[in-house]
This record gives structure tokens, C-alpha cells and sequence, in this order.
């Protein structure tokens, strides 16, 4: 409780903070971060609570991402319309991939809904009406009203923060309720949940769709962010980012996907913007190999703390009560 | 309660059950015996729906199953344990149990009432777990058990489905004696509610709980009778009993 009272301060009061200190960039760099903490977080839910290794989960974001796109760019600009039509595409998606991926078991399962998201990656490449390989600038972002102008980082920093509010405690929830309990029974043991009377291929698929959603989700948030979208969005390497952010993170635990995503994103913004002078006298050039450095924080987490960063700060609150 | 009829499953060039006509009566422990390799557990499989039946079929309580889902059989009344321990590992005894009485007490599409709140699952959870001598172990993550009690979990979830007949694959498989004697008289106890068919390698336990046994040997069902019956039966002691009951 300590601790999130801590959190929550800490992301409300960062934007004051930041203008404060003069450093008004950090605030948008953030709402990205959160942006990405959301994409990670549904992919935690597939990943982590319900133990399906997901290999395509940048399909979904990139469904987000280019629904809420082509509407900004055909004039439809009400983020009330734009987000809930975004998340209902990503859900649609996740139903059709999940209904036929869900069949597979383990390898085979990672294989295809890799297959499905390059399937997805390419068709949005395909697709010239919307900018094809070159991608789609926005004329601006998704409006709220309200008096919210989303056009402010500040505001937009609020309503990420919300959003991803919303996200974590709808995940609590639904991880203590029965659902929950189901889903972690499956990743336990899916033979035994089968054999004690549960339909676990539905569950499985609720459980992809409903993440789907919340990646969709994200992907509308991460296009009206940069005002810019593109197939990349989709690519197999960005379902690979997420999937570093969650075992990073911590997987299976709440606050895996925004650990990771914070310390991956951060890191790999601290490697390529500010030059340590001894490393570099060490190895030149090294900060254009910023993937170098997050690999290796990625092994000593997988090495020393497998439940990953997350998992790391709760065994020392348990061990110092 | 249960009636199989001609069953059949082939893998591959193998016939691991080969036309088995069997029935199980209310009330009823029937054993099945057979050398290994008989086809014991892919039976159990079949009837339990883990595995999908190439002919024959299956009807329980005069309702054909056959191509029912196993979770669907699970749900009418027809639960089994594994002969390979097979729980929750990474729940707690309690937790392991109460998830098989939710998932016969309506849909788990619920989302937001913490499942903490629904004492009955914990209630009933918490009888079976004294029924099967876990009473002190509730809170223990089932991984850390002993054998001998996470064999005892194993047959509490197949239990806690409320079951009318279960099928319970070798339950004393790596057993000690004592532990052994004690899930003998747990099946006595539960025989008063709950039909049962026993796969089973300790002729000690089959003997003294059986009604009727029945002896599969190459996927086919060699003889079925009481046990007496059995015991002296010529091609049943030439095929597996050997010299074990005939001294």
C-alpha cells in the first residue's frame, strides 16, 4: 500500500516536476512509456496469468493503431468513437487469431500467431490507400472534449495515466476473481483443469481476447501520441519488445508490464543519450549498439531473478517486513 | 451407470483397445486388472474423454458420451484421478480443491467479485480435504507435499467434481503400506455415494475392495466376474495372476 501511494505521487506530480526543472520533454517521453506499460501489461494477462507464449502480440497493438489512424485520417476525430471502435477491432482480431492458434500447444503455438501477426504486418504494408510501407501522419490526435485538449502533453500524460490506472486495477480484479483462479489453474495444469470440469479452451480464448483489447487499446494511444503510424507497429520485433518488457518485468505478476517497459524504454534512452565516458573510451561507438547493453540486463535478470524485476522487489519486502 | 460397448482405439499400427464391452454398475467398485501395457490407462482415457474413441460406445447413465468433451463428462458426473500425480502445483491444497468445486457451481466468467468472498468453495473444499486426510495441510502449496498426500489431493480433485462414478487410475501407485491401507478405506468410505472404477496393481486392495473385476489383457477384456470368480478363473491366473493369489 506504502508502495503505491509512492507510485502514484510519483506519476501524478511528474509532469509539475518536469516543467518545473525545465525538462518539459520527459513528460510526452513518459506518456509513451505508460503507452508501452499498457501494451505489456496485456500481454502479461496472455502471457503471464494465463501462460500462453504469444508470439504476435504486436498485431493487436498495430489493430489499435491503424483503426484509430484511418479514422483520424477520414475526419472522424472523437476519441470516444476512435478508442472503443480501436479496442473492439484489436478484440475481433485476437477472436479469430485465438479461435485458431488456441488449438496448438506450446511451439506450435508460438509459431503461429508469429505467422498471424507477419500476416497482419504485411497486409497493413499492403495497404496504399493508408500509406502502405511509409506509414500515415496524423493530422492530429483523437479529441476527448471535455475541455481536455489532448494536444497538450501535460493533459495527454493525464489521460495515459488514467488509462493505465484503469488497466492495472481491472487486471487485479479480474486476477482474484474466478476468472482468474481459471486462468492460473491452465497455465498450472491444463490437463487437470480439463479433468476437474473446466472448458479450458474457452477460457484461454477469453483470456487472448480480452488481452487483444487492451493491446488495441494501446495501439490508438501509441498513434495519437506520435501523431504518426506505421507498419512497424506490427512487425514481429515489436511483439519480441513486448515480450522482454514482461520478463523483465516480472511475468505473471501486476506490475510486470510497467516495470519492464519503464526500464526497457529507459534504459535504452539513458544508453543512447547520455555518453558514459569510460564505457566509451572502453567501446567506442557503444552507444549505437543500445541493444547490446539492454541484453545483457536482460540475462542477469533472467540469470538472478527469474520472476523477473517485480518478482525481485516483493521477496525483498517479504524477506524485510 | 456405465456402459461400454465394442470401445476401440488404435495408435498407429498398435490396437490398444480392442472391442471392450464393460459395464459398470450404481454403486458398484469395479476393478479393472491387466499386465502392464494392457491398455488399463488408455481405457481410462477413453472413457474419461482425454482421448477420442475411433469405434464402440460409451454411454453413462443411459446417455451416449461418446463424443462429449471431457469437461462436459466432468460436469455430468463422471470424474477420474491420474495414475502420474496430476494437480495444481502451484496452488495451495485448498486452492486446488475449491477450483474443482467452482467449476462445477456456475460459469467463472466473473471478473470482479474476488473469489476469496464465495465461502462455500472454501467449505466444501475444506470437507473433502478432511475426507481424503488433508485436513492439516490446507494451506500447504501442493507442490511441497509428500507423495503420498499429493496422491491423496489427486483423488480429493476428482472427488471435489462431486462425481456419481470416478474413475481412479492406480490411486496407490508408489505407496507405502500404511499409505496404502488408508486410501483403501477412504474408497470404502465414498463407495456409499459414488460408483467407482478401480485400476489398480495392489491385488491386496482390489481384492478387498472389489465387487466385480474385470481382467484386460492386449486391449481386450479377458473375463469379468466377482472375485472369487476371478481368482479362480484358469486363463485369468495363466495371463497375469500368476502364482501371486494361487498360493
Amino acid at each position: 500500500m506504502k508502495r503505491l501511494l509512492f507510485a502514484a505521487t510519483l506519476f501524478l506530480a511528474f509532469p509539475w516536476a518536469m516543467d518545473a526543472l525545465g525538462h518539459g520533454f520527459y513528460v510526452s517521453f513518459a506518456s509513451r512509456l505508460m503507452i508501452y506499460a499498457i501494451a505489456a501489461t496485456s500481454l502479461n494477462l496472455v502471457l503471464g496469468y494465463g501462460g500462453m507464449v504469444s508470439f504476435g502480440h504486436a498485431a493487436f497493438v498495430g489493430t489499435g493503431a491503424y483503426v484509430a489512424s484511418i479514422l483520424l485520417v477520414e475526419e472522424l476525430t472523437s476519441a470516444w468513437l476512435g478508442w472503443p471502435l480501436a479496442i473492439a477491432a484489436a478484440a475481433l482480431a485476437a477472436w479469430v487469431i485465438g479461435a485458431l492458434s488456441l488449438r496448438t500447444r506450446g511451439v506450435y503455438f508460438i509459431m503461429i500467431t508469429l505467422a498471424f501477426a507477419q500476416m497482419a504486418y504485411y497486409l497493413v504494408n499492403s495497404m496504399k490507400a493508408y500509406g502502405g510501407d511509409e506509414g500515415l501522419t496524423l493530422p492530429r490526435r483523437a479529441q476527448l472534449g471535455l475541455g481536455l485538449d489532448t494536444a497538450n502533453e501535460t493533459v495527454f500524460y493525464y489521460v495515459v495515466l488514467a488509462l493505465l490506472a484503469l488497466v492495472l486495477y481491472l487486471l487485479h480484479r479480474l486476477s482474484r476473481a474466478r476468472f482468474g483462479r481459471v486462468i492460473g489453474a491452465i497455465r498450472d495444469n491444463e490437463t487437470r483443469a480439463e479433468a476437474v470440469g473446466i472448458p479450458v479452451f474457452r477460457y484461454k480464448l477469453a483470456c487472448f481476447v480480452i488481452a487483444g483489447a487492451a493491446a488495441g487499446l494501446a495501439g490508438a494511444l501509441l498513434a495519437s501520441h506520435g501523431r504518426y503510424v506505421n507498419p512497424g507497429v506490427l512487425h514481429w520485433t515489436q511483439s519480441g519488445t513486448l515480450m522482454v518488457m514482461v520478463i523483465l518485468g516480472g511475468v505473471g505478476r501486476l506490475w510486470g508490464g510497467v516495470i519492464g517497459a519503464f526500464v526497457l524504454l529507459g534504459l535504452e534512452h539513458l544508453i543512447a543519450d547520455y555518453p558514459v565516458a569510460w564505457i566509451a573510451a572502453l567501446l567506442p561507438n557503444y552507444q549505437q549498439h543500445s541493444a547490446l547493453g539492454v541484453g545483457i540486463v536482460l540475462l542477469a535478470i533472467v540469470l538472478f531473478a527469474p520472476q523477473g524485476i517485480a518478482g525481485l522487489l516483493a521477496r525483498n519486502r517479504n524477506a524485510a517486513p | 451407470m456405465l456402459l461400454l460397448s465394442a470401445v476401440a482405439k488404435r495408435f498407429g499400427g498398435v490396437l490398444a483397445t480392442d472391442g471392450v464391452s464393460l459395464e459398470v454398475a450404481a454403486g458398484e467398485v469395479h476393478a479393472l486388472i491387466g499386465p502392464n501395457g494392457a491398455g488399463k490407462t488408455t481405457l481410462v482415457n477413453l472413457i474419461s474423454g482425454g482421448l477420442a474413441v475411433d469405434q464402440g460406445d460409451i454411454l453413462f447413465e443411459g446417455r451416449k458420451v461418446t463424443h462429449l468433451s471431457q469437461h462436459a463428462r466432468v460436469l455430468s458426473g463422471l470424474a477420474r484421478s491420474y495414475q502420474i500425480t496430476s494437480i495444481f502445483r502451484s496452488f495451495s491444497v485448498l486452492e486446488n480443491l475449491a477450483l474443482a468445486v467452482q467449476a462445477r457451481s456456475g460459469t467463472s466468467f466473473s471478473f470482479w467479485r474476488p473469489v476469496e468472498r464465495e465461502r462455500f468453495l472454501f467449505e466444501e473444499a475444506s470437507s473433502i480435504a478432511a475426507e481424503v486426510g488433508l485436513e492439516e495441510k490446507e494451506e500447504s502449496l501442493a507442490a511441497t507435499l509428500a507423495h503420498g498426500e499429493q496422491r491423496a489431493l489427486e483423488v480429493g480433485l476428482a472427488l471435489a467434481t462431486a462425481p456419481r462414478l470416478v474413475l481412479l487410475d492406480e490411486p496407490m501407485a508408489g505407496m507405502g503400506p500404511e499409505e496404502s491401507q488408508r486410501m483403501v478405506r477412504l474408497i470404502e468410505r465414498i463407495r456409499a455415494r459414488v460408483s467407482v472404477l478401480l485400476v489398480e496393481h495392489d491385488m491386496d486392495a482390489v481384492f478387498r475392495l472389489a465387487d466385480r473385476i474385470s481382467v484386460l489383457v492386449n486391449g481386450r477384456i479377458l473375463a469379468t466376474g466377482k472375485p472369487e470368480e476371478i481368482r479362480a478363473n484358469a486363463e485369468v491366473r495363466r495371463a497375469y495372476l500368476g502364482d501371486e493369489v494361487a498360493a
